[in-house]
């Protein structure tokens, strides 16, 4: 199976405006084929910013991203999961997933839709969606462009601990199974405790690499008192961050 | 599964709707009951007026007339449906033509109707295609300003969702802005198809050599009110099929995604 691709950030300089405070000088980062890097910080600081550079939606940065050794246009797309799920709500769960990727058939569709814990929901609407099940759907979706490079901006955010901890069940067999690079923005350390392999810890402004943890044991292999711990080390580690109860 | 829809959507048919089944009638009863009571020839009942509709359509100048007014109608309603959709689509992309352009729409939505059918016959005379510009020109500005309306109003984050999965220009034009759009284009051609009937009727009493506006003004110069009730009610019960028959199933069909029903 092809494991995920490696990722190089060099950023120089970010900044929306002339007049504006920049939001990063000079910023490095290497991320390891298949490697789950977690980025937390407090809100403001970058965070989603530095996935949409990854993502190819920020273009106005002095710096290079790489994606194998290419930029983010010419690399194939990233599977994106944005913070706002972005469901089209005019179109059914299946064409959903066929908006972004029009081969797949409906047997693959079912069998992606099954992975994902939504069996049977191809022909609903998104209005018919739970905010759980939604989330679900946009990790579907971002799969099936691309399960090799998944960028995931806050894909916990406002679901409830239940939902959480299915939702995280969902991605680490994800990630077991594709093996992916993946980077996971979160305000939360245990989402980054439950499913990374290293954290980097944002913090300041132009934003800095306040720590760059690596966790251990493998994540599905950790157990709750693993993840307490890992909880520890990592708001040991950087500038205040505000864990959430999940 | 997908949990319960809304109640909203479980909702079958709002209450009172017979109501709307019972309105029609209650006109024809008002109006029969008034004719009575005025006995006048100025005020015809609609049971005469229905046995004038028969006549004329035995004579054949009711269909051939309203066959001639709906063409105009519709070649009038597709060509401004489809040039106001453009000249909207680009407008609302564009904020430089939309500065350049922008005032020449509004100018275009203010000139009295009349006064272009007047222009346009006297420029290319008492011909079909006058009569049709002369729509096209009155309902293209309300098009362009609906549609440019839509296009503002889309949302940028379903943008950014296609540009992420790099979805090329016909598949996000096809699943990404037309849904957006599509309810101002039902807006555009529902009110446009309403002024488009109304013009098309004051073109062709202005100036034709057949229509239902065309036939109205004889009857109008002989004061025959049976005959004008008569291509009245046949013109309005028109509307009310192109309303039910079209309009709405295709409005259904369009937004069937959202939970309310239209």
């Amino acid at each position: 199976m092809a494991i995920g691709p490696a990722l190089n950030l060099r950023i120089v300089r970010q900044q929306f405006g002339p007049t504006a405070a920049p939001l990063f000088g000079l910023l490095t980062l290497n991320v390891a084929p298949g490697e789950v890097v977690a980025v937390i910080g407090p809100s403001g600081v970058g965070k989603t910013t530095l996935l949409r550079m990854i993502g190819g939606l920020e273009t106005g940065y002095q710096g290079q991203i790489l994606i194998d050794g290419l930029p983010p246009d010419k690399a194939p797309p990233p599977g994106f999961v944005f913070q706002e799920t972005r469901l089209l709500p005019w179109l059914t769960v299946a064409a959903n997933l066929r908006a972004v990727r029009p081969d797949m058939s409906l047997p693959q569709i079912d069998a992606l839709l099954n992975r994902v814990g939504l069996a049977g929901t191809a022909g609903a609407y998104p209005r018919q969606l739970s905010g759980g099940m939604a989330r679900r759907l946009g990790l579907a979706r971002a799969i099936c462009v691309n399960p090799r490079l998944l960028l995931l901006d806050e894909p916990f955010v406002s679901l409830d601990p239940a939902a959480v901890l299915d939702l995280r069940a969902v991605c680490l067999s994800v990630f077991d199974e594709h093996r992916p690079t993946v980077i996971l923005v979160s305000h939360d350390p245990a989402d980054a405790a439950c499913l990374a392999d290293r954290v980097i810890i944002l913090g300041a402004r132009p934003a800095v690499i306040m720590a760059d943890v690596p966790l251990s044991p493998a994540a599905k292999q950790r157990t709750a008192s693993d993840v307490d711990r890992l909880v520890r080390r990592i708001l040991a580690a950087g500038p205040p961050v505000a864990p959430k109860v999940s | 599964m997908p949990k319960d829809p809304k109640p909203a959507a479980r909702a079958e048919r709002p209450t009172g709707a017979w109501l709307e089944w019972l309105s029609l009638p209650l006109l024809l009863a008002i109006w029969q009951g008034l004719a009575l009571v005025a006995a006048s020839r100025f005020l015809p009942s609609p049971v005469l007026v229905a046995g004038q509709i028969v006549e004329l359509s035995a004579q054949g100048h009711l269909l051939t007339d309203f066959a001639r007014t709906l063409t105009r109608a519709l070649l009038g309603f597709a060509a401004a449906m489809l040039l106001g959709t453009i000249l909207g689509l680009a407008l609302g992309r564009n904020s430089a033509l939309d500065r350049l352009f922008g005032p020449w729409v509004l100018v275009g939505l203010n000139l009295p109707a009349i006064v272009v059918a007047i222009l346009c016959y006297i420029g290319m005379g008492l011909t079909e295609v006058a009569l049709i510009l002369a729509v096209v020109i009155n309902k293209t500005p309300l098009v362009i300003t609906t549609i440019r309306e839509g296009v503002r109003s889309f949302q940028p984050d379903y943008d950014e969702l296609a540009e992420v999965f790099r979805l090329p220009f016909a598949r996000r034009l096809r699943l990404i802005h037309l849904p957006q759009l599509m309810p101002f284009v039902m807006t555009a051609a529902r009110t446009g198809l309403a002024l488009v009937w109304k013009i098309v009727l004051v073109f062709e009493v202005l100036g034709s050599d057949g229509g239902v506006g065309f036939r109205i003004g004889i009857f109008f110069q002989y004061f025959d009110m049976t005959g004008i009730l008569s291509y009245t009610t046949v013109f309005v019960a028109l509307v009310m099929i192109v309303e039910h028959g079209v309009l709405r199933p295709v409005e259904r069909r369009v937004v069937r995604w959202r939970s309310d029903p239209p």
